[in-house]
């Protein structure tokens, strides 16, 4: 059930350049089920900046009724979002859209992501081994300096490391080292820039997979119409990001 | 016990307070947060006669204090609106009011006919002034010849009270209250948005695909307080104010200007809760203004 709260900040840190990591507390972290979802969160009580931000959930504690957000502070609203610290409060609106399905992994799973796509993959992982899934990472950013968990995937499975500058790992895209992997896993899961998740669609046509995808928008809850994609489903009918998503089968949205 | 009681033609609110269309679907996604009956009344998403699928995403962007939208009509169409989404909204005690809208006079007569029939729908709200769509909406709503023949026109078939949307993109919005008063309406509901832009600084590039957008949020509120007092004070006909209502205040201050009731659009993208919250603190804030109905304080800013 969708829940409007005003959560405690627990901790927050820059965790790497721009990167923060945004731990809050509060019921709403029972209602949470999936990997994959996402909250909409009110960065200001005043009417600037006035909507709503959408950002992926990284972690969920319940036993602490706790979940952390990661996202890149790089416009106003996510810049005043890491000003927060423990004294705070934080309106939360969530947990909305639809996640990752993680029954739907057997064995071997591939998890992609890039950049800012990475975070909602973390809680995904650590579902699936809980499951007895293998998970395996493969995960793409900017440059070193906006590298952030790699050490807590390595913790759940293989982790594989790519950068568009070389200064980490591989040099380039995440697709330049799934090429280089064998094809021994069941399912994948994706969440990055669309393009990205494009190329890993176009990659594996055989594969079950399920990708998370971004669009601009407005209320997060399906009323306003903002957050649309053209679908393969259907001719005369777009899905709705936010609330027919985040996640979708391969195949499903036409980006 | 404070009075939140407003009859307008055809309505028979419980309280003034009321989602504004094309900000509330058809109610289901509310639905899930909170029980629609409290609302005063619901102002349905536009129908067209065929289904639209809209304008090109980004439709959205913010701006100081507001928010530009350019989702351009999307809707299911009037068979499905009339056949699903009408008959799913009867499980709620709540009045109607449907959006009507169309590319041409006859889409908004077709529309009004079938809608107006509903059990649930008590009046129509004629959308002359949707500003993201090529043709129709705001085309119908700048010339008050126009906007007088569509008014009688949608005023003739439909079977429920008649009120029109007024946009604000209009030099004298007093000029088309006046119209479609004598085209026959039973009230005017206003303002919709204001046209408006953005542009992304690194690019030069328009942030949303349309281009342009409607501007609405509390941004745009001392333009819509300004536009219901002036046509209070120049027509006779009841009005539903609205514009970047948020807070109580805001709909203590419609009301005064002289609306008869408000409609909260943008806010509820913020606080999903909005509307009935503002139903609940309502009668504590007229009880503390010195009023003890709705009724007592509209229009009291002309009586002063």
């Amino acid at each position: 059930m969708i829940k409007q709260e005003k959560m405690a900040v627990v901790s927050q840190q820059e965790i790497a350049k721009n990167i923060f990591e945004l731990t809050v507390t509060g019921a709403l972290v029972q209602e949470m089920t999936e990997p994959g979802q996402f909250v909409h969160v009110r960065v200001a009580d005043s009417f600037e900046p006035l909507l709503r931000r959408p950002i992926s959930v990284a972690k969920i504690d319940k036993e602490a009724s706790s979940f952390t957000m990661i996202y890149r502070a790089e416009g106003r609203g996510t810049t005043l979002l890491s000003g927060k610290t423990e004294r705070d409060t934080l309106d939360v609106l969530g947990p909305l859209g639809h996640g990752f399905p993680v029954e739907a992994a057997e064995q071997k799973a591939y998890l992609i992501g890039g950049g800012i796509g990475v975070p909602p993959l973390y809680e995904l992982a650590v579902q699936l081994n809980a499951r007895g899934v293998e998970t395996v990472h493969i995960l793409g950013f900017e440059s070193r300096e906006a590298v952030f968990y790699e050490d807590k995937f390595r913790a759940l499975g293989d982790t594989h490391i790519a950068t568009v500058d070389g200064s980490h790992g591989t040099e380039g895209f995440v697709t330049h080292i799934l090429n280089a992997l064998p094809n021994d896993f069941d399912t994948y899961y994706s969440c990055g820039p669309t393009p990205m998740l494009e190329a890993v669609q176009w990659a594996y046509p055989q594969k079950k997979g399920f990708l998370s995808y971004e669009q601009r928008m407005g209320c997060g809850i399906g009323a306003c119409f903002a957050c649309v994609c053209r679908t393969t489903k259907s001719e005369t009918d777009y899905i709705k990001v936010c609330s027919d998503g985040p996640v979708f089968p391969a195949g499903v949205v036409i980006s | 016990m404070t009075d939140l009681r407003v009859q307008l033609p055809g309505l028979d609110l419980k309280n003034p307070i009321m989602p504004a269309s094309g900000c509330f679907g058809f109610g289901k996604e509310y639905a899930q947060l909170y029980d629609l009956s409290q609302l005063g009344s619901i102002m349905i998403k536009a129908t067209t006669a065929e289904m639209r699928l809209g304008n090109p995403t980004p439709r959205v962007a913010e701006t100081s204090s507001g928010m530009l939208n350019a989702i351009g009509l999307q809707n299911p169409g009037l068979e499905k609106v009339v056949g699903e989404e009408l008959p799913w909204l009867e499980q709620f005690d709540v009045p109607i009011i449907a959006n009507v809208a169309g590319s041409l006079a006859e889409d908004y007569v077709e529309v009004a006919r079938a809608i107006s029939k509903a059990p649930n729908v008590h009046a129509l709200e004629v959308n002359i002034s949707c500003p993201n769509v090529k043709q129709g909406g705001i085309t119908f709503g700048t010339d008050p010849d126009v906007a007088r023949e569509l008014t009688r026109m949608v005023k003739e078939v439909s079977g429920v009270p008649v009120y029109v949307k007024l946009s604000p993109n209009v030099t004298d919005v007093v000029q088309l209250a006046k119209a479609v008063e004598q085209g026959g309406a039973d009230g005017i509901t206003m303002i919709n948005t204001l046209l408006g832009m953005r542009l992304d600084p690194k690019t030069g590039r328009p942030v949303i695909a349309n281009i342009t957008g409607g501007l609405s949020g509390p941004a745009i509120k001392p333009v819509a307080l300004r536009m219901v007092y002036e046509v209070r004070r120049h027509t006779d006909l009841p009005i539903i104010g609205m514009g970047g209502v948020t807070e109580v205040d805001d709909v203590i201050d419609f009301l005064s200007a002289g609306a008869s009731a408000v409609a909260v659009g943008t806010a509820n993208f913020v606080n999903p809760f909005v509307c009935p919250e503002l139903i609940a603190k309502l009668p504590e804030r007229l009880h503390e203004l010195g009023y003890e109905s709705v009724h007592e304080l509209i229009g009291r800013s002309h009586r002063l």
